[in-house]
């Protein structure tokens, strides 16, 4: 088969319990160099937490395995310093399309909106990610990455854990204050702890087929139903970066995995697919079955599970890797204020919390794409295929069509971190929302305002003049808080302030529209940008309060 | 006032439910509609169908809606 990547192998060095050295206590160890664990420990190492990074093998993802990134995951990635890079090797994409047999019955867009910087999803194999996160993490001085070091076992003690790891030059014991466990689908460490997932097995077959081709199919993502070239199932269409795409074809349950990899196997489907004269090279075949499940608990003690590790979903929405880099975007910044003695370890309980209920989110819309796509009765069979007749005359059965509900971040509404709203808001910017992009313009120069934002607290002010004592004040007592959170304001265009803190123009009038906000209006922002507290008016106490809600610590009294 | 005619936009919905997202009325609706026929058998389920046909009928009891909803429903089918 042809191969458009060269894998990288990265060399493994001595650790320095295996040259001498004595034994070290270290605060963070994440197990699991996959996209999810490499984004926890950029986000801590960048944020100033050391941590150490163990990986059983030395090279990136074999295959181009999770290929849809989503707009909310690269708003995560920009943060991290490598959006750009995976936006400009990917290809992006709002449109998907989904056909019944040789005719369109529905069309999705992923982002309808104007003026937001990053598009709906990107196609990236996951190995360019990942060869990005290694990159961006061999740049941070306090992240120590192991490879070749496998973990043998875990023992999780009250005030941390301590952990086995082999290497091909002996082994070594490990203690760490906290363990995050991103060790994927089949988490080893899970069964080490013998802890339980549970949910549903889904008993279909799926052939994944990448294949390099010059072909000038549109940027999008395209479904079919019951096609002509592979009748009875359905198939879906990606184009990813290199001129691959990958086409996924339903096998039903009956099918044998090992037959149906076979390249004198999966070349006639591909052709009835092209047609017969498109010349095209396979590069990577592989048939899966999937489930949805979850831990009960993400959080044990200081072992804290993220990504597949703690739960999975059927790929038809692209809601794997994408919920597991928010977990991490959810993990970090809780953990760093713990770690450093700022909040109490119970803010941890909120990482759980909103990752279980963002989880249980991602499994049911995933279930419910997978009993679309693939019925599980007579019954459900003919429902389905009405609805897909009705489909193409009808506006309410386009809605009911399921080909995948794409990833989208959760809205975190009932979070205990949260402060209600005390005044009315137009809007989805309730409080718990990942907050939405905008342009603005910062120092004079373009940018956006979730660049312009996240990694620490941020109290955002609508100010169209000058603000009036008592917000100046509330914002002075806020600023001055252990936890340092920024104040920016926000202006219309062409008004000018004399101030200390940072102004960023509306420039589209974007921010002001989306967080339906006027003049005094403020917004507290957490560290991963969700919104914690909104009021009209900025009041000491308000926002001190919420600010003290969002980091679980005790309510304050304001001076 | 215009005669009511068929609704075929979309129109789940659930009281006191805030929806973030367009997708999830309906989605709501057909998990409800599937859960219904939970390990029943085809001649079991068929039976829950017309139940529910006559049931919801009933409910819009507006002939000239019903019978428009029969008319496209029919199409196709011969």
């Amino acid at each position: 088969m042809l191969s458009t990547y060269q894998y990288p192998r990265y060399d493994y060095v001595l650790p320095p319990e295996l040259s001498g050295a004595a034994p070290k206590r270290y605060p963070v160890v994440v197990v699991g160099a996959g996209p999810v664990g490499l984004a926890a420990a950029i986000d801590l190492a960048q944020s100033g937490v050391p941590v150490v990074v163990l990986d059983d093998d030395n090279t990136v993802s074999v295959g181009s395995r999770g290929v849809c990134y989503a707009k909310r995951t690269l708003e995560v990635l920009d943060r991290l310093g490598l959006g750009q890079a995976c936006v400009d090797k990917g290809v992006s994409w709002n449109v998907g399309r989904t056909f019944l047999q040789e005719e369109e019955v529905y069309h999705f867009n992923l982002l309808p909106q104007a003026d937001h910087q990053r598009p709906g999803m990107i196609n990236l194999q996951q190995y360019y990610l990942e060869e990005y996160e290694i990159r961006r993490a061999r740049e941070l001085p306090n992240i120590d990455l192991r490879f070749c070091s496998k973990v043998t076992s875990v023992e999780p003690q009250g005030d941390g854990a301590v952990v086995q790891v082999e290497m091909p030059d002996g082994s070594y014991t490990l203690q760490t204050d906290w363990l995050i466990v991103a060790d994927g689908a089949r988490s080893s460490i899970r069964r080490m702890m013998n802890l339980e997932i549970d949910g549903k097995v889904f008993q279909d077959r799926f052939l994944i087929a990448d294949v390099v081709m010059k072909a000038d199919f549109p940027l999008e993502r395209w479904f079919w139903f019951d096609p002509p070239f592979h009748r009875g199932q359905s198939v879906l269409l990606h184009r990813q970066a290199d001129h691959v795409y990958r086409i996924d074809f339903q096998l039903g349950w009956q099918a044998d995995p090992e037959e149906e990899k076979k390249p004198e196997n999966v070349i006639p489907r591909i052709r009835a697919m092209l047609g017969d004269d498109r010349p095209f090279e396979l590069e990577w075949v592989s048939v899966y079955t999937f489930q949805c499940r979850r831990m009960n608990d993400f959080a044990h003690g200081r072992v804290l599970f993220v990504g597949d590790a703690a739960h999975q979903v059927s790929p038809f929405g692209a809601r794997g890797a994408n919920s597991g880099i928010q977990d991490t975007d959810n993990l970090c910044w809780k953990l760093k204020l713990v770690i450093e003695g700022r909040a109490p370890a119970s803010l941890l309980d909120s990482y759980a919390a909103e990752r279980e209920c963002a989880a249980d989110e991602n499994i049911l819309n995933s279930t419910r794409s997978t009993d679309f796509i693939t019925p599980k009765s007579k019954t459900s069979l003919v429902f389905r295929n009405a609805v897909l007749d009705l489909a193409r005359d009808h506006a309410f059965a386009r809605a009911l069509v399921n080909s995948g509900r794409l990833s989208v971040p959760t809205i975190l509404t009932e979070s205990a971190l949260n402060t209600p709203d005390a005044e009315t808001f137009a809007g989805d910017m309730v409080p718990g929302a990942p907050l939405d992009d905008a342009p603005v313009r910062a120092n004079g120069q373009d940018s956006w305002l979730l660049r312009q934002l996240g990694g620490r607290f941020a109290v955002l002010v609508i100010a169209n003049a000058a603000l009036d004592a008592a917000a100046t004040d509330a914002l002075h007592q806020l600023a001055q808080h252990p936890l340092a959170p920024e104040v920016v304001l926000v202006t219309a265009p062409g008004v000018t302030h004399t101030t200390p803190w940072r102004v960023l123009e509306d420039s589209a009038g974007r921010v002001a529209e989306r967080l339906d906000a006027r003049h005094g209006t403020c917004y507290l922002l957490r560290p991963d940008q969700h919104v914690a507290a909104r009021m009209r008016h900025a009041d000491a106490k308000r926002l001190l309060n919420a600010l003290a809600r969002a980091t679980a610590n005790p309510e304050v009294e304001a001076r | 006032m215009p005669a009511p005619s068929l609704n075929l936009q979309p129109n789940f919905h659930e009281e006191g439910k805030r929806y973030f997202r367009a997708f999830t009325p309906g989605d709501d609706f057909y998990e409800a509609l599937i859960e219904t026929h939970r390990d029943l058998s085809d001649e079991q389920s068929a039976i829950v169908n017309a139940k529910l046909v006559l049931l919801l009928s009933n409910h819009i009891g507006d002939l000239a809606v019903l019978k428009e909803a029969m008319a496209i429903a029919r199409k196709d089918a011969t």
